[in-house]
């Protein structure tokens, strides 16, 4: 996957102003679009009417733009080109030959890794809330706790979040199964002096009852959970082990009662 | 030794606290220190330890010569300054480098240890809560706890094991901080103890309140003091539950449970919607009308695994979920 795109420069075509974009501080996130899915008017339809001055904009991106003019003009025609990059990428990315690109990224963890501590560094993808412009900022999403998180950076924390779109993250790990990490059952506990605080500890039993019996409906579907210590082998924090047990049977609801 | 640009040197206490890392560090005061019942235990955990203690707390080496005593006579706010340094040099010069790195070090492992157990003080917590007033400590990165204030903590109360990290009361979960320059301070430093103890000292913060209401310092408000198991019920994780839980979706679709992508791990950003489930002693009284509460009533299912986890937890607590002061009694 990662020799096939290696390499930029099997055309001799340059491409100047994406590769200014892409290199430019703050557009870490964004990979860079062909030219042959550029110049295929079919993957932009609709788009003519979402940004000012759109065939200057276009032009500008594909390197063609001569067109004579102040600088004020070029700046808005500047503008309208990067926000034709975003919505282009949005859909680009959820092609073939875009996934694979963001993957390659996602594997060199481009998009920084998950804050959580219990996700050891796990790398993100970068998501929005909406596929509207104008309304969301990105957001990063990590695949092992299934969260959605702020970009550390505020640079990429103002970039609008419809230039990924609300589905590429979810179509990369459903086109790429085997990228979705074991899942684990490991996390804080609250202690005072090794002592659980009894409000989070009733919390914790209650989510583990939700975990479990989520675990019990895949069981009976047969289909994989997923949880590496899931089945038989029980190797979450011992001091636990009056919860839920993964391995265990099923009606365990008089057992929370206990503590 | 550093000194203020007022004149004044600064303590060895508040320029460490002062370095670039340490924003999340109280200023441990000289009163703990000197109290040697807080430092029971500590003499065994640093090489050079009372160099080190001296070192913390400012205190001249002990030194033969009779000279120095003329020059203490003299000394007077303005010139302390310069006395101070005076006497670093010559400390410099009467000990070797290796030395002096050693206690430098073994002084930033003792003020760490120490720091552990004062940020768990009446003193210390105080100075921490407006810390965190002031958001010294940064906040969540989770989207959904939209910026809730963290809490500095430790995974481990033994030095060299795990770096700082931030807790998040709003969603019970631990973060690795920002900034790499967190990530060479000791967790130890602030242990496990503190991140809880500060939620069940300072139960009054409103959890729910966000920015300037923190710096304001916003408190429960008196007309929703309802508690639930030793918390007030709104400060109970707010920022979990069904409305805070990422829905993954393809072209606005739901990703089934069943898919091999799919959900598996809401359940740790759930929580009831009516908490009051989370009331275990009264659901247990309202499900087993009959039972006292006593041992017998807790094998009522009968499956063994769980009559050994009952002898076990009747050794440990008394068999039922028992609470001191919002910390239960089971380690
Ligand atoms: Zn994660
Ligand atoms: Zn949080």
């Amino acid at each position: 996957m990662m020799e096939e795109f290696a390499s930029e420069s099997d055309s001799d075509y340059t491409s100047y102003w994406r590769d200014w974009f892409i290199s430019s501080r703050g557009n870490e996130y964004f990979c860079e679009i062909d030219e042959d899915y550029l110049t295929d008017r079919f993957n932009l339809t609709g788009l003519n009417t979402e940004v000012q001055y759109y065939q200057y904009a276009l032009d500008l991106i594909t390197d063609v733009f001569d067109l004579d003019c102040d600088d004020d003009m070029r700046e808005t025609i500047e503008k309208s080109a990067r926000h034709l990059y975003g919505l282009i990428h949005a859909r680009y990315i959820v092609t073939t030959r875009g996934l694979a690109k963001m993957l390659d990224k996602y594997k060199k963890a481009d998009f920084g890794k998950c804050p959580r501590v219990f996700c050891r560094s796990h790398p993100l993808l970068p998501m929005g809330q909406t596929d509207a412009p104008h309304q969301k900022p990105v957001k990063l999403y990590c695949v092992r706790c299934e969260d959605v998180y702020n970009p550390k950076s505020s640079r990429h924390a103002a970039i609008d979040g419809a230039y990924f779109g609300t589905s590429f993250h979810n179509i990369m790990f459903q086109v790429y199964p085997a990228l979705v990490p074991s899942k684990s059952a490991e996390r804080y506990i609250p202690r005072v002096y090794g002592f659980k605080v009894h409000a989070a500890a009733t919390l914790i039993r209650w989510q583990n009852s939700q975990r479990a019996d989520m675990l019990r409906r895949l069981r009976k579907l047969e289909v994989e959970s997923g949880f590496k210590e899931d089945m038989g082998g029980d190797d979450l924090d011992e001091e636990e082990d009056e919860e839920d047990e993964l391995g265990a049977d099923g009606q365990g609801d008089a057992m929370h009662v206990v503590g | 030794m550093m000194s203020s640009s007022s004149g004044t040197p600064e303590s060895w206490i508040s320029s460490f606290c002062s370095l670039l890392g340490h924003e999340y560090f109280a200023e441990v005061s000289e009163e703990f220190i000197e109290d040697d019942f807080n430092l029971t235990g500590l003499q065994t955990q640093v090489a050079m330890y009372k160099e080190a203690l001296e070192m913390i707390l400012d205190v001249e080496p002990e030194e033969d010569d009779e000279d120095e005593e003329e020059d203490d006579d003299e000394e007077d706010e303005s010139i302390e300054g310069v006395e101070r340094m005076r006497h670093g040099e010559r400390r410099n010069h009467s000990r070797i480098a290796s030395d002096l790195s050693v206690i430098e070090s073994s002084a930033e492992m003792l003020y760490g240890l120490i720091h552990q157990r004062f940020i768990c003080s009446r003193a210390g917590i105080q100075q921490m809560s407006e810390k965190y007033e002031l958001g010294h400590f940064g906040v969540c990165p989770r989207s959904h706890c939209e910026q809730a204030r963290t809490l500095p903590v430790g995974l481990s109360d033994i030095p060299g094991e795990e770096t700082v990290k931030l807790f998040c009361p709003s969603c019970l979960d631990v973060y690795v901080p920002p900034n790499s320059r967190f990530q060479t301070v000791d967790g130890a430093f602030f242990g496990r103890t503190f991140g809880a103890l500060f939620l069940l000292t300072f139960p009054e913060y409103d959890l729910t309140k966000r920015g300037a209401d923190v710096m304001a310092g916003a408190r429960v408000p008196e007309d929703d003091k309802e508690m639930l198991n030793g918390m007030y019920r709104r400060n109970i994780a707010p920022s979990l539950g069904r409305a805070r839980i990422y829905e993954p979706r393809i072209y606005g679709f739901r990703v089934s449970e069943v898919a091999r992508s799919g959900p598996r791990m809401q359940w740790l950003r759930d929580k009831p919607n009516d908490v009051s489930e989370l009331d275990e002693a009264r659901r247990f009284a309202e499900e087993n009308p009959e039972s006292d509460d006593d041992d017998e009533s807790m094998n009522l299912n009968g499956r063994p695994v769980r009559r050994l986890r009952q002898r076990r937890r009747n050794g440990a607590g008394g068999g039922s979920p028992m609470e001191t002061n919002g910390a239960e009694s089971e380690l």
